[in-house]
């Protein structure tokens, strides 16, 4: 899903924030390791990746909370690398959401207008439109320990917004919600978003999240840039085994470069036989690739199906293990070659009397257009 | 919903054990002031005479002015340094022998007073100054600061950092963050940690008869010094004022702090 107001940002925009070649220590350790970024105006931009991996650094950079080792953070052309928080036209929404316990929704929405020096009547205004910009209206004169988990959050974005900011940060904004909240704020968060036509920069270690909501991802891993691709790229596309594997489910198989028939490649694997793949869109490094194939384009049948293409993978063997989860169902098939392959089959029936049961005797097969060919 | 659980009877003769040994000499001391005997072991009716006669006591009144004064301005001081110190402890940089700089700063908690007032009587003897008022308000300064710094540095360490982050990021230079959002948060714990300063200043005996000068004797160094003579009925009632008010003065920092405590609550990590 990608944002409209973003996607037309996108086509034209010059870049609103470049990173630029940004390097954090902090001690031996090197957090942030020379990250190269441009994100465009009105872009929903999400930084993925596992803890640790420097994402949180890399916005507490763009906030002022760091300054960066070396490299430079342009805000609209200018250098913002060593301007302090304050002197920035950016605000963060912070993880725990970080409300001023003493003072009431009102007086932390209008929290940064004050400093900013707004007129006492302009400070009303504006406190009265972010409240009800994010539904919280009648709760003005409570305390932050009066509120729920839900409305914490909504409290803390309008207190962010309150500004409007060139570019909003926001740390994990959606961690502390339980599932059923998160999965409602996250389109509202979009539809703000696209209402506001501001930049969002948000920080996610739940791949789901950037999924939906981000216009593109950029994934990181030890400090690193990795990727940055619009969602379907990178799962559809991964430019690396890592990311691949820390994008959704994927079966990996190891093997050899054994010939090139086309524009097709064949490749002698240890656990699935031989497999034939679509040659990827960047030339191959070495002979020792992996094919790599996501669950839910491996489709299972009783019988080899007939009428395919004679490059069709094929690969028999029995059900060794089946997990419901409702939407789908995921089984894991044992071949007869040595591997494993995980298959995940959409239940688009009530009464599916074509269920597989345990030990049975199936054909696991996928085209070899969905097969991506990765270095191992 | 818990069960209001009754106290079973060896509970309620223990607390009343505890309560009696700790309370009762100070309840005997406090109805002794109101003895009409001037025998202290002898009980002679119910009389405010002593209270009447300590007010005509002019060298006790001074005693006592004295000590209120060295209270009021050693707590003030120390608050002010105390909270300083704990502000720089926990909100600094990691500086090279911090850890040794807090352990430094708390070592007069556990300082015998006699070698506090001594050093300090050395230092003052050294450095020529003339005995009196300030030199032993400096001294409660030394010994009540650690106090201070003690209760602020753990409410401080209670705060969230991204409080004073968040004031940073919407418009706050570092010193008015502090004072718009970490002043106001950590304020029971001040005032409880002057409260504190304040109760031990007007404690003090043996800090204070080493670096007070003839003439400026606090309350406790003259109560002493009658004591030595023999107890007089008067020494009962200028005691149970004295209780009265570190009385006063202990409620008011356990409120206080209690309020420090609840209003921490919202400011934790969820």
């Amino acid at each position: 899903m990608e944002g409209a107001a973003g996607a037309v940002n996108a086509a034209t925009g010059q870049p609103l924030l470049r990173i630029d070649g940004v390097v954090k220590n902090f001690g031996a350790f090197r957090a942030v390791d020379g990250v190269s970024l441009d994100i465009k105006a009105g872009e929903f931009f999400a930084l993925l990746g596992p803890s640790g991996c420097g994402k949180t650094t890399l916005l507490r950079m763009l906030a002022g909370f760091e300054a960066p080792d070396s490299g430079r953070i342009l805000l609209a052309d200018k250098d913002i690398a060593q301007a302090l928080p304050h002197e920035r036209p950016i605000n963060m929404m912070f993880q725990n959401y970080a409300l001023f316990p003493h003072l009431s929704v009102y007086d932390n929405i209008a929290f940064g207008l004050r400093r900013a020096g707004m007129a006492r009547a302009d400070i009303a205004t504006r406190v009265a439109e972010m409240v009800a910009l994010v539904k919280l209206e009648g709760l003005e004169k409570r305390k932050p320990d009066q509120l729920s988990g839900g409305q914490r959050q909504r409290v803390a974005l309008a207190r962010s917004l309150a500004r409007r900011p060139q570019v909003l940060l926001l740390d994990e904004p959606l961690a502390a919600l339980d599932k059923k909240l998160r999965e409602s704020t996250q389109g509202e968060l979009m539809e703000l978003q696209r209402w506001l036509g501001m930049t969002f920069v948000i920080v996610t270690h739940d791949q789901e999240e950037a999924m939906t909501m981000a216009d593109r991802i950029g994934v990181m891993n030890a400090g690193k840039l990795v990727q940055v691709a619009p969602p379907r790229e990178l799962y559809e596309a991964p430019r690396s085994r890592w990311i691949a594997e820390f994008v959704g489910d994927i079966n990996l198989f190891e093997g050899e470069f054994k010939l090139r028939d086309g524009h097709r490649l064949v490749i002698a694997t240890g656990g699935a036989g031989t497999l034939v793949a679509a040659e990827p869109r960047e030339p191959i490094a070495g002979a020792k690739l992996s094919v790599a194939i996501r669950p839910e384009k491996v489709k299972l049948s009783r019988r080899a199906p007939v009428g395919e293409g004679s490059a069709l993978n094929q690969l028999d063997g029995v059900i060794a293990d089946i997990c419901y989860l409702g939407g789908a169902t995921t089984y894991k098939v044992k071949l007869d070659t040595g591997g494993m392959v995980q298959s995940s089959v959409t239940n688009s029936a009530r009464l599916d009397v074509d269920a597989y049961s345990l030990n049975q005797q199936v054909v696991a097969w996928f085209t070899p257009d969905d097969c991506l060919v990765l270095d191992q | 919903m818990r069960k209001k659980t009754r106290l079973s009877r060896f509970n309620v003769a223990s607390l009343a054990l505890g309560l009696a040994f700790l309370y009762l000499p100070i309840v005997i001391l406090v109805i002794y002031s109101f003895n009409a005997s001037r025998l202290v072991t002898v009980w002679g009716g119910w009389s405010l005479r002593w209270y009447v006669e300590l007010f005509n006591d002019r060298a006790m009144i001074e005693a006592a002015w004295m000590s209120l004064r060295v209270a009021v301005a050693s707590a003030s001081i120390a608050t002010v340094l105390g909270t300083l110190a704990a502000v720089a402890l926990s909100r600094g940089e990691r500086f090279r022998g911090r850890t040794l700089f807090s352990g430094m700063l708390y070592a007069p908690l556990v300082m015998p007073e006699v070698i506090t007032g001594l050093s300090l009587l050395l230092l003052f003897v050294a450095l020529n100054a003339e005995r009196g008022f300030w030199t032993v308000t400096i001294a409660h300064t030394t010994l009540t600061m650690c106090f201070v710094a003690v209760v602020v540095q753990s409410r401080l360490g209670s705060l969230d950092r991204s409080l004073e982050e968040a004031a940073m990021d919407l418009g706050c230079n570092p010193v008015s963050a502090f004072l718009s959002v970490t002043l106001p948060l950590i304020a029971p714990a001040i005032v409880a940690g002057w409260m504190l300063a304040f109760t031990l200043s007007l404690d003090d005996l043996v800090i204070a008869s080493f670096t007070t000068g003839p003439g400026s004797a606090t309350l406790p160094i003259r109560i002493y010094s009658e004591v030595r003579l023999g107890v007089k009925p008067e020494i009962n009632a200028i005691c149970t004022l004295v209780i009265g008010l570190i009385a006063i003065v202990i409620v008011i920092a356990s409120l206080a702090s209690k309020l420090s405590s609840s209003q921490g609550e919202s400011a934790a990590p969820l």
